[in-house]
């Protein structure tokens, strides 16, 4: 679905991002992006995603269908939750009635019907995530790319949100990547994690994680942090 | 505060200013052509209703178009600098030489170059330029102000630049363009008494022209009556655009909602 390969990267201020980072993701999969701050995951997803252009390397996507969450909401202000979560089928041209409903079923699909008129400020953090989780999902992506969507929210928002994005992930057969600095979040969401090194970012370990981790104290989570712990503090 | 107060304090002080004004003038006698009391400016204002009121329409119709003037050419300045970083650097320059020169001494050159037989559209030009640069200043940094990772997501789903522009762009500017098109309307009315100063009795039929000639024949009640027309006139400039922006913002915006 997606590969990168070689991937190299240098930023105008002399910054090295990335130095030959490769990886792939298979249709259907859900992988995470994990490792510390400023070891370039952002700059490798917005790559991903045809955003940023690398230096060096190729970026192979299956498709353009493409969901975007940043780590803040990025709301229009000036519009109501269902605008913002139509703002894809706007650009794109749909019919207004039809962008409407698409809108106001993906508004429903994160728990929001009946917030389809308020505005952004008359939301919570979460709340917000969620108009921006619709508005990707509005537009129906079979890639759907996330950074650090639930980092600046509180833990039980952050672990609801989670399970919310699980369930629309098997539900829609969709491919995920997922960039997170949270251990415990990429252990329970995903089923790959890449463990990537400090600036210039590489990917340093391919954890792929056993099946059965139906909850966060599942022992086999707990096994599967573990794993990946190790694994961050020898890229360190 | 409440809203009683809000009106009421500000009535009250004037109540009271015009109160003691009234009793200075009769106390000590003061000559009506140093300063006439505020009975008789009224009374001037009463005599010379009709003629008053002509001279308002006239500034006012030239301050009206001066200030639509600007705000499309503001605009669209604006517009096209968001779109082209080579043209605002060309062009911003002189926009702020326009800014910065004073009216009065480019004033004459516009007159003469219009002519007096259009008086009235060398009266907006010369207006049109004194309200342009609030308007082009708040609306290029409106523009400029735009999230970029909206943007992102703007490209991500193909958007044109038009898109942009009108998607996200020109909300994000809405604030900044109605703060500049508050003191961009007060400058529209100064820039149209100031022009009316320019061109002199004889041609124009403004408020402006009304002081001068007052004040010529000393008929300072009158001259006063004219003044406080113009001060009305601006008050309530600045009402309609303060209830505009308010009507505008006042779902989304921290500017309105910190005021309802």
């Amino acid at each position: 679905m997606l590969t990168l390969s070689m991937i190299s990267k240098r930023f105008a201020n002399g910054t090295q991002a990335l130095r030959d980072l490769s990886f792939a993701v298979a249709p259907g999969e859900f992988v995470s992006l994990l490792g510390p701050s400023g070891c370039g995951k952002s700059t490798a997803l917005r790559i991903a995603a045809g955003l940023l252009l690398p230096d060096s390397g190729t970026v192979t996507r299956a498709t353009d269908d493409i969901g975007f969450v940043f780590q803040e909401p990025t709301l229009m202000p000036w519009a109501d939750a269902l605008t913002n979560a139509r703002l894809p089928l706007d650009l794109k041209k749909l019919p207004r009635g039809e962008a409407a409903d698409r809108a106001a079923a993906a508004l429903a699909r994160v728990g929001l019907s009946g917030f389809e008129s308020s505005f952004p400020r008359e939301l919570s953090g979460g709340m917000k995530m969620r108009v921006s989780l619709a508005r990707a999902l509005a537009a129906q992506p079979k890639l759907l790319l996330l950074d650090e969507p639930f980092a600046a929210l509180d833990e039980i928002t952050r672990n609801q949100l989670g399970d919310d994005l699980l369930k629309l992930w098997r539900e829609d057969g969709l491919t995920v990547l997922f960039v997170t600095h949270s251990v415990s979040e990429s252990s329970y969401l995903s089923q790959r994690v890449l463990v990537m090194t400090p600036r210039p970012g590489t990917v340093m370990a391919d954890i792929a994680l056993a099946p059965g981790r139906d909850s966060r104290l599942a022992p086999v989570t707990i096994d599967a942090q573990r794993m990946i712990s190790t694994a961050l503090n020898e890229a360190a | 505060m409440n809203r009683a107060l809000t009106i009421a304090l500000p009535l009250a002080v004037a109540l009271a200013v015009l109160g003691a004004w009234e009793w200075a003038v009769a106390h000590w006698q003061v000559p009506p052509y140093v300063l006439p009391a505020p009975s008789a400016i009224a009374h001037a204002f009463a005599g010379n209703f009709t003629s008053l009121m002509a001279a308002l329409a006239s500034t006012l119709t030239v301050t009206l178009e001066a200030f639509a003037a600007a705000c499309v050419l503001g605009l669209a300045t604006a517009i096209g600098f968001s779109q082209s970083r080579l043209l605002e650097r060309t062009l911003y320059p002189y926009a702020v030489i326009l800014q910065v020169t004073p009216v009065v001494a480019i004033a004459p050159l516009i007159l003469i170059w219009v002519g007096f037989e259009r008086i009235n559209l060398a009266l907006v030009i010369i207006a049109t330029i004194v309200a342009f640069f609030p308007i082009l200043a708040g609306a290029t940094l409106g523009l400029k102000s735009a999230d970029f990772n909206l943007i992102d997501l703007t490209r991500l789903y193909g958007a044109s630049r038009a898109q942009q522009l009108w998607r996200v762009r020109l909300p994000t500017a809405l604030p900044y363009l109605l703060s500049g098109m508050k003191t961009a309307g007060g400058l529209a009315l100064i820039g149209a008494v100031v022009a009316e100063f320019v061109a002199g009795s004889g041609t124009a039929t403004g408020l402006a022209w009304r002081i001068v000639e007052s004040g010529n024949r000393l008929e300072i009640a009158t001259l006063f009556a004219a003044l406080a027309l113009l001060a009305l006139t601006g008050v309530l400039i600045f009402a309609a655009l303060s209830l505009l922006e308010w009507a505008l913002l006042r779902r989304w915006h921290e500017s309105a909602l910190s005021n309802s």
